[in-house]
C-alpha cells in the first residue's frame, strides 16, 4: 500500500507555537502502514486539534488522523454503555445517543473533541466532584502499540498499561475503539441552579457546601476584578432535567436534541484580535450583571448548558494572529491562600480574558498522569503576546509547585520540566511503563519533547 | 521546543564570543531554557562569556567551531544534536569587520572577510536549514547590517559580504515558509562593541543590548526583518535613493 502524506503546519487550539509535520487521514485498517512510514522523529495520533498547546503536534514526524463514524458505534441499551472509534467526536455521537436517552459520561467545554482524545487527555468536566474523569468510565479499549500488535485493555485487563494510557497524551500506542459507560437520562434539558457571588471567598465557601447535592458544578470567574471584589463570579449548578419536571406539552418531545450553529469566526482577523483589556473588562461587567443574585431550577439546553463557545465557529481567531493560551492548574485542598494570591496576581496583570473557570474537583483515578486531584482547578484564557506573560507564569508556576499543584498536559503550552515532575509525583512509574511498550521510541510528540516525559 | 510565549529550551550562537550574539541569548534566557551553546574557534577563550550567562538549571557551554571552514560544518550540526537535541534558536552572529585599508594593499584580506562573512556563513546557515526541515520548527537568526543596504567606500568589501549574506537571508527565509522554521534578519547600523573600538560612531548607533532586546521581540512577535535601531528602516528608505554624488561626499567615515 502506498502511504501518501501531507506536510502540514500544525498548532493547538490557541494557534502558537506551530510546528510541521508529515500528516495523513488514515482508517483502522491502514493505521499499522502508516506507522512503518515513520522516521526518527515517531508519530503522534491527532483528533480534532482542541487540545490548547502542543500536545497534538509532532515536529518533523508523522500526524495521523483516525477516519470514524458515529453510525458505526454500537449502544448497548441494557448495559448502557457505547462503544465507538477512537477518532468519532463528542458531537456526532451525541447526536446519535441524546434521542435514545442517553449522555457521554465526561464532556468537557466543547463536544469537538474525539474518543481517543477524551482518553489520552482523561478528561474531566462539570460533573468530576461527583463521577470522576473520562478514564473511570472507560469499561475496555483496543490499543494498537508500537511493534503493529494489537490489545485488548481496561481496568481489569492488563491495568498497568491501561492507566498508563489513560492519561498518557498518545504517547503508549494508538488507541482504535473505545467502550464507556453513558449516563441515562429522561430529557435533553437541565435544571440550572444560579448563584452570584461577590468574590473569591463567597464561591469558595459556596462550592465547599453546595456542590454535591448537584450533579453538575462550574463557576465563571472576573478575573480583571481586584479589591474586595476579587475573583467575583457566578456559580451554575445543574441537574438532568426529570421528565416529571417538564409540562405535559414539553415532555412530548422531551429527548430533542439540536445544537445550533450561530455564526464561524472568518479567517481574517486584526492581527492584534478584538480581546483586549477593553473589551474583556466590559464583557466581565456585563456578564456578571445578567445573572440573577440567586435563581433556582431554570431549564437549559445540552448545548447552551455544556458547550456555549461551540455555537461559535473557530471562536479562537478572535485572539488575532498572536494566538492564546490557556493556562490551567489544579490546587489540593487547603490550598485556597495560594488560589487567592495566584488570582490576586492574574488580576493585577490585566492580562486575563472573560474565559476564566473555577471547579471543585473530586477524587482523582488511578492514572499516574491524570490531572484532576481532590481541590480546585482555575483555566484562565490570556492573549499569547500580552505584554510580560512568560514572566507571570513562571512565577504562578513556583506558587503552584509550592502548593503541591499541577498543570493540565491537554492545555499545557508554557511551563516547564520541573513543573511537570513536579506535578506528578508518579512520572517516573508512567515513563518505565511507556518505556517498556515503546522501546523504540515510536511515539512522539512537541509536548513530550518540551517536557521531557518520554 | 519554543513554548506559546516565544521562550525556547536549546540556543546555539555561532560566534559565540560576538557581543551582539550573546546579548541576543542572553535576552532570551528565561526558566525555560536549558542549554545556551557557544561555538567559537577558541572555546577556552570564553571563559568569561560563560560566566556572565551563568543560572540555576541552566547548561552553558562552548564548543569548537570555525565559519571559514565549510568542509566541517555538516559535522558539526550533526554532533551538536546528537548532544544537545533539537536547535529551538539559532543565532548567527561571527563574521570579521576587517580593514579597508588593508583589503586595498593585499586582496588575500578582502578574500578572507568574504569567505567568513559570506561564504561561511551561507555554508552552516544550509546546514541548520536543513537539520530545521527535519526537525520541523526552529528559528535562525541571522546578522545582517545596514552596512550591506547601500555599501560605501570606508568598508564596501564588509558591506558586500553583509548584502550578500543579506540577499540569501531573505531567500533562505521564504525557502522556509511551510516548513514550520523561519528566519529573521538582523540589520543593526553603527554597534557599539569590541569590534567597533576606537573608530568613529555613525549617526544612529547603537548597543548590543538594544540589538539584543529588538531582536527577541520581533521574533517573538514572528518578524522577518528587524531593524535595530528602528528608525534606520526609514532613514536607509531615503539613503538608498541618495544621488550618487551626494551620498560619496556624505561624512561617514
Amino acid at each position: 500500500m502506498e502511504t501518501d502524506f501531507t506536510t502540514s503546519r500544525l498548532t493547538g487550539w490557541g494557534r502558537t507555537s506551530p510546528s510541521s509535520a508529515r500528516t495523513a487521514e488514515v482508517s483502522r485498517g491502514d493505521v499499522s502502514e502508516f506507522i512503518k512510514d515513520s522516521n526518527r522523529r515517531g508519530v503522534l495520533m491527532r483528533g480534532l486539534g482542541r487540545s490548547y498547546g502542543d500536545a497534538a503536534q509532532n515536529a518533523g514526524g508523522v500526524v495521523l488522523t483516525l477516519k470514524g463514524s458515529a453510525h458505526e458505534a454500537v449502544l448497548d441499551v441494557g448495559a448502557g454503555t457505547l462503544t465507538a472509534g477512537a477518532g468519532v467526536s463528542l458531537h456526532d455521537l451525541l447526536k446519535v445517543i441524546v434521542p435514545q436517552g442517553f449522555f457521554v459520561p465526561v464532556t468537557p467545554g466543547t463536544r469537538f473533541v474525539t474518543v481517543g482524545g477524551a482518553v489520552a487527555s482523561d478528561i474531566h468536566g462539570k460533573n468530576h466532584h461527583v463521577e470522576g474523569s473520562f478514564g473511570k468510565h472507560v469499561r475496555r479499549l483496543t490499543l494498537m502499540l508500537a511493534d503493529g500488535t494489537i490489545h485488548e485493555i481496561g481496568p481489569e485487563q492488563n491495568p498497568s498499561l491501561f492507566w498508563a494510557t489513560v492519561g498518557g497524551m498518545g504517547l503508549t500506542g494508538v488507541i482504535l475503539d473505545v467502550t464507556f459507560a453513558l449516563i441515562p437520562i429522561e430529557t435533553s434539558l437541565c435544571t440550572v441552579n444560579t448563584i452570584r457571588c461577590r468574590n473569591i471567598d463567597v464561591l469558595i465557601e459556596e462550592m465547599s457546601h453546595g456542590d454535591d447535592d448537584h450533579r453538575y458544578s462550574v463557576a465563571w470567574a472576573d478575573l480583571l476584578a481586584t479589591g474586595s471584589r476579587l475573583g467575583r463570579s457566578v456559580l451554575w449548578r445543574g441537574d438532568h432535567t426529570k421528565l416529571n419536571e417538564l409540562s405535559s406539552k414539553d415532555a412530548a418531545n422531551a429527548l430533542r436534541y439540536e445544537p445550533r450553529h450561530l455564526a464561524t469566526v472568518p479567517p481574517v482577523v486584526p492581527s492584534f484580535g478584538f480581546v483586549n483589556k477593553l473589551s474583556s473588562t466590559v464583557f466581565n461587567e456585563l456578564w456578571f450583571r445578567k445573572e440573577p443574585r440567586r435563581k433556582e431550577g431554570g431549564h437549559k439546553s445540552i448545548p447552551s448548558y455544556f458547550h456555549p463557545l461551540d455555537a461559535i465557529g473557530s471562536w479562537n481567531r478572535l485572539y488575532g494572529a498572536g494566538g492564546f493560551l490557556q493556562y490551567q492548574f489544579a490546587l489540593p485542598f487547603g490550598r485556597e491562600d495560594e488560589l487567592r494570591q495566584i488570582i490576586e496576581k492574574v488580576a493585577i496583570s490585566k492580562t486575563a480574558s472573560p474565559l476564566v473557570v473555577l471547579k471543585r474537583f473530586g477524587a482523582s483515578n488511578p492514572a499516574p498522569l491524570s490531572f484532576p486531584m481532590p481541590g480546585w482547578t482555575l483555566t484562565v484564557d490570556i492573549p499569547a503576546r500580552a505584554e510580560g506573560l512568560g514572566v507571570l507564569l513562571h512565577s504562578i508556576d513556583e506558587l503552584v509547585m509550592q502548593s503541591g499543584g499541577r498543570h493540565y498536559l491537554a492545555k499545557d503550552a508554557h511551563t516547564t520540566p520541573l513543573a511537570i515532575r513536579q506535578g506528578y509525583p508518579r512520572l517516573d512509574e508512567w515513563k518505565q511503563i511507556q518505556q517498556s511498550v515503546d522501546p523504540d521510541r515510536r511515539w512522539q510528540s512537541d509536548l513530550a519533547r518540551r517536557l521531557e516525559l518520554i | 521546543m519554543e513554548n506559546a510565549v516565544g521562550e525556547v529550551q536549546n540556543i546555539l550562537v555561532l560566534g559565540g564570543r560576538s557581543e551582539i550574539g550573546v546579548a541576543i541569548a542572553r535576552e532570551m534566557l528565561t526558566p525555560s531554557t536549558q542549554r545556551v551553546t557557544l561555538a567559537c574557534r577558541r572555546p577556552d577563550e570564553s571563559k568569561e562569556v560563560e560566566a556572565s550567562l551563568t543560572r540555576e538549571g541552566l547548561r552553558v557551554e562552548s564548543v569548537i567551531f570555525d565559519g571559514g571552514d565549510t568542509a566541517s560544518h555538516a559535522d558539526f550540526i550533526d554532533n551538536i544534536v546528537a548532544t544537545s537535541g533539537d536547535l529551538d534558536v539559532v543565532i548567527l552572529a561571527f563574521g570579521v569587520l576587517g580593514s579597508q585599508e588593508q583589503c586595498d594593499d593585499d586582496s588575500q584580506s578582502a578574500v578572507k572577510i568574504s569567505h567568513t562573512n559570506y561564504t561561511g556563513a551561507v555554508s552552516i546557515a544550509m546546514e541548520v536549514a536543513k537539520r530545521f526541515r527535519q526537525q520541523g520548527h526552529g528559528r535562525l537568526v541571522i546578522l545582517s547590517s545596514v552596512a550591506g543596504e547601500r555599501t560605501r567606500k570606508a568598508n564596501y568589501v564588509y558591506g558586500s559580504t553583509k548584502a550578500g549574506l543579506d540577499a540569501f537571508a531573505q531567500g533562505l527565509s521564504d525557502a522556509m515558509v511551510g516548513t514550520g522554521a523561519s528566519v529573521l534578519i538582523v540589520r543593526p547600523g553603527f554597534v557599539h562593541s569590541a569590534m567597533t573600538t576606537g573608530m568613529k560612531a555613525a549617526p544612529f548607533s547603537t548597543t548590543p543590548d538594544v540589538v539584543a532586546k529588538l531582536t527577541v521581540k520581533g521574533l517573538r512577535a514572528g518578524k522577518r526583518i528587524v531593524w535595530t535601531p528602528g528608525i534606520l528602516r526609514w532613514v536607509f528608505m531615503v539613503m538608498r535613493h541618495l544621488p550618487i554624488a551626494i551620498w560619496r561626499r556624505l561624512p561617514m567615515g
